[in-house]
């Protein structure tokens, strides 16, 4: 018997703005010059964070840190398509979709230096702490955006994760769940080409990482990750779609240029022909040649950025040194219960006696 | 006014009290709506909360995961994992995201989630149908673990978990939702968390039993020839130490009974909070009853593997003798 074609499938692929600075007028978005500066300012500040935080985890001022150079536009561009009551959603990697939401540089240094007041976070700033485990939080995103199609709200939630979590059974059933409840939810994979130091080829055999919302019979869609302007677009359709109910699934074609963590030697498993070629598709650059062309930016609002930023973090990297001078180690048994259990307050004398002893001493 | 119910009713009821007390209650699960969950724990609220009540894919993980976001963004969720069994799918979800939450983030967000399952043996389940991890949930900070043993108290302990605003585990013994029923206070009425029950009044030695072996503890006390107290904590997080301790203070002699595995089960923690604060006032050692250190097995060795009237009787003697 002759086989029919039950299913077909295809998976669109976006790039507005070319590697050289040029783009393409008709699928450019109608961005403000405010808007395009914040995106830049972001893309800049993030840069700078991560090499400083870098420097000063190899000082030992920081514990591990996750560095997010080469995915500032799939971060930036997404981050900044999200409106105020929309939830992130994110992982340990997302330093510059954190500072595009308005979170202080301060917080992501007191989290590297093993405090929960850098993942403290608020209802209203509609974040969610960052998640460790790989994948697990797209589930939280998905849930999000349940809740906001149960209660009738008009908005969205926006989950970041990498390419190796697609492997994570969470991701499959984050997807599945949220295509069946109509759940108000953008996916947003950012594929970095390895995850830690597997590359994206033994990840999975499929074409495209997007492909894997068919599954879940939601929308799947390519970006070139490296685009701001493309991955800011596709992000902000994906974003509309699911507000009406329909989630999406992006897949942001980037790359991780830097390490895995601070604790990781990329040269143990890439190539440098590899990392050179990525070079020249650098996002920042790719982004400051178009402003550039546009009239937005010229060398001296550049210095300014620069400038500001540097200013900003030496402020910043001081607050989180003062605020580490005053952690209190006793806190920890605050938080566990609203209100603490009788053993745990047991515990809790028993430490301050250990505590007081050691004083005494 | 009390009306007698069995257990099953008595959560049933209680879930239909609750989303009609508090409208951000949202119940589901696999099979939870149309069929009513698989011992009809939840049969019928589909029809009266057509909005709040939803039939999930076959996804532990997910169910749980989903109730994150839900609680985060001010839901109450009650799902419900058809058997405890499966609960391990949802584990990861539970111990690295459920139970921390409140943790770090510094008290700003939580997730008042009540997780129901059935657990527990005795219906000639299938094979992962009949656990009884209890000591795994309470060896995660962050987290509250409720057993009830008795419809009044599936109602009061349920009530209490769903307007807790932490996350809870609320294991419903399969082998008691149907076995007896028994007066169920009507209206409002909550049994607070940590609170122990003592079921009955004795001088000699202390049993702890809860779930379906409190009811064997039980039947075992009437049936030996001494004084005997047994206590039911209700809740395994918070456990209610000091009416443990009182009763040990006064009988001398405590046996512990539970369905899971002996090594690492909550026996050996109790035990353990009876040596630090109570070890003086004990004549004999304290007495672990419970099931083996093996895989559950399939029922047709099932009733020798799960602690019956006379195991316990003979814990009870052991205790006594020392």
């Amino acid at each position: 018997m002759p086989r029919e074609t039950a299913y077909e499938l295809s998976i669109d692929y976006v790039q507005v703005l070319e590697p050289d600075g040029s783009v393409d007028a008709e699928l450019e978005p109608d961005l403000s010059e405010d808007d395009l500066l914040e995106m830049y300012w972001t893309m800049r500040r993030s840069r700078r964070l991560d090499e400083r935080a870098i420097a000063l985890q190899r000082r030992g001022e920081l514990g591990t840190y996750a560095p997010a150079i080469g995915q500032e536009a799939a971060q930036a561009g997404s981050a900044h398509a999200l409106a105020d009551e929309d939830w992130m959603v994110t992982s340990f990697r997302e330093t510059p979709a954190y500072l595009a939401r308005g979170t202080p540089p301060q917080m992501l240094l007191w989290y590297a230096m093993g405090m929960e007041e850098g993942s403290a976070t608020t209802r209203e700033s509609r974040n969610m702490p960052p998640s460790i485990p790989v994948g697990s939080q797209a589930l939280h995103g998905a849930g999000l955006g349940w809740a906001q199609e149960i209660a009738g709200e008009d908005a969205a939630s926006l989950v970041y994760f990498g390419d190796g979590a697609t492997s994570e059974g969470d991701v499959y059933e984050a997807t599945n769940l949220a295509g069946v409840f109509d759940a108000h939810t953008v996916f947003l994979c950012q594929n970095n080409q390895y995850a830690i130091s597997v590359p994206r080829t033994k990840q999975t055999r499929a074409e495209t990482l997007a492909q894997k919302a068919a599954a879940a019979g939601i929308e799947g869609v390519q970006v070139d990750g490296n685009d701001v302007l493309g991955t800011y677009a596709v992000v902000r359709d994906a974003l509309e779609s699911a507000r009406a109910g329909d989630p999406v699934f992006v897949e942001a074609l980037t790359y991780r240029r830097s390490l895995h963590t601070t604790s990781d030697d990329p040269s143990v498993y890439r190539h440098e022909e590899e990392e050179d070629e990525w070079e020249t598709r650098d996002p920042v650059v790719r982004f400051e040649t178009y402003l550039r062309e546009r009239g937005v930016l010229d060398d001296d609002r550049i210095v300014d950025v620069q400038e500001s930023i540097e200013e900003e973090l030496r402020e910043e990297i001081q607050a989180a040194n003062e605020g580490r001078e005053s952690v209190d180690a006793e806190e920890m048994f605050d938080y566990a219960f609203e209100t603490p259990i009788p053993e745990l307050e047991r515990q809790r004398t028993e430490f301050r006696d250990a505590a007081s002893e050691g004083e005494n001493r | 006014m009390t009306e007698r119910q069995r257990l099953v009713e008595a959560v049933r009821n209680t879930l239909f009290e609750e989303m009609a007390r508090d409208d951000s209650v949202v119940v589901y699960g696999q099979d939870v709506g149309r069929n009513g969950g698989v011992f009809r724990a939840t049969q019928g609220l589909i029809d009266e909360y057509p909005n709040r009540v939803y039939d999930a894919p076959v996804a532990e993980a997910g169910i749980v995961g989903l109730g994150v976001g839900l609680g985060t963004y001010g839901f109450t969720p009650v799902p419900e994992i058809e058997f405890s069994g499966f609960m391990h799918q949802a584990f990861h979800q539970i111990q690295q995201h459920v139970a921390r939450l409140r943790s770090r983030t510094r008290g700003e967000l939580n997730c008042p989630m009540t997780i129901r399952a059935p657990y527990g043996g005795g219906i000639r389940a299938l094979e992962h149908h009949s656990e009884s991890f209890e000591a795994g949930y309470a060896h995660t900070p962050g987290l509250k673990v409720v057993v009830p043993s008795t419809p009044a108290d599936a109602k009061g302990l349920l009530t209490s978990s769903i307007r807790d605003p932490d996350p809870v585990v609320f294991f419903e013994p399969t082998r008691l939702y149907r076995a007896f029923r028994e007066e169920v206070p009507e209206g409002d009425y909550t049994v607070p968390l940590g609170e122990a029950d003592v079921v009955r009044e004795g001088e000699d030695v202390t049993v702890v039993a809860w779930g379906a072996m409190r009811h064997r503890a039980f039947d075992a006390a009437e049936s030996v020839d001494a004084s005997v107290e047994v206590v039911d904590p209700r809740s395994i997080v918070p456990f209610d130490t000091e009416t443990v301790l009182e009763s040990v203070r006064k009988t001398g002699r405590c046996v512990v009974v539970h369905e899971a595995p002996k090594t690492g089960g909550m026996a050996a923690e109790i035990t353990a909070r009876i040596n630090d604060r109570a070890l003086y006032y004990l004549e004999a050692p304290v007495q672990r009853v419970t099931g083996y250190d093996v895989p559950y097995p399939l029922f047709a060795r099932e009733d020798e593997y799960v602690p019956d009237e006379s195991r316990i009787r003979r814990g009870i003697e052991r205790s006594l003798s020392g």
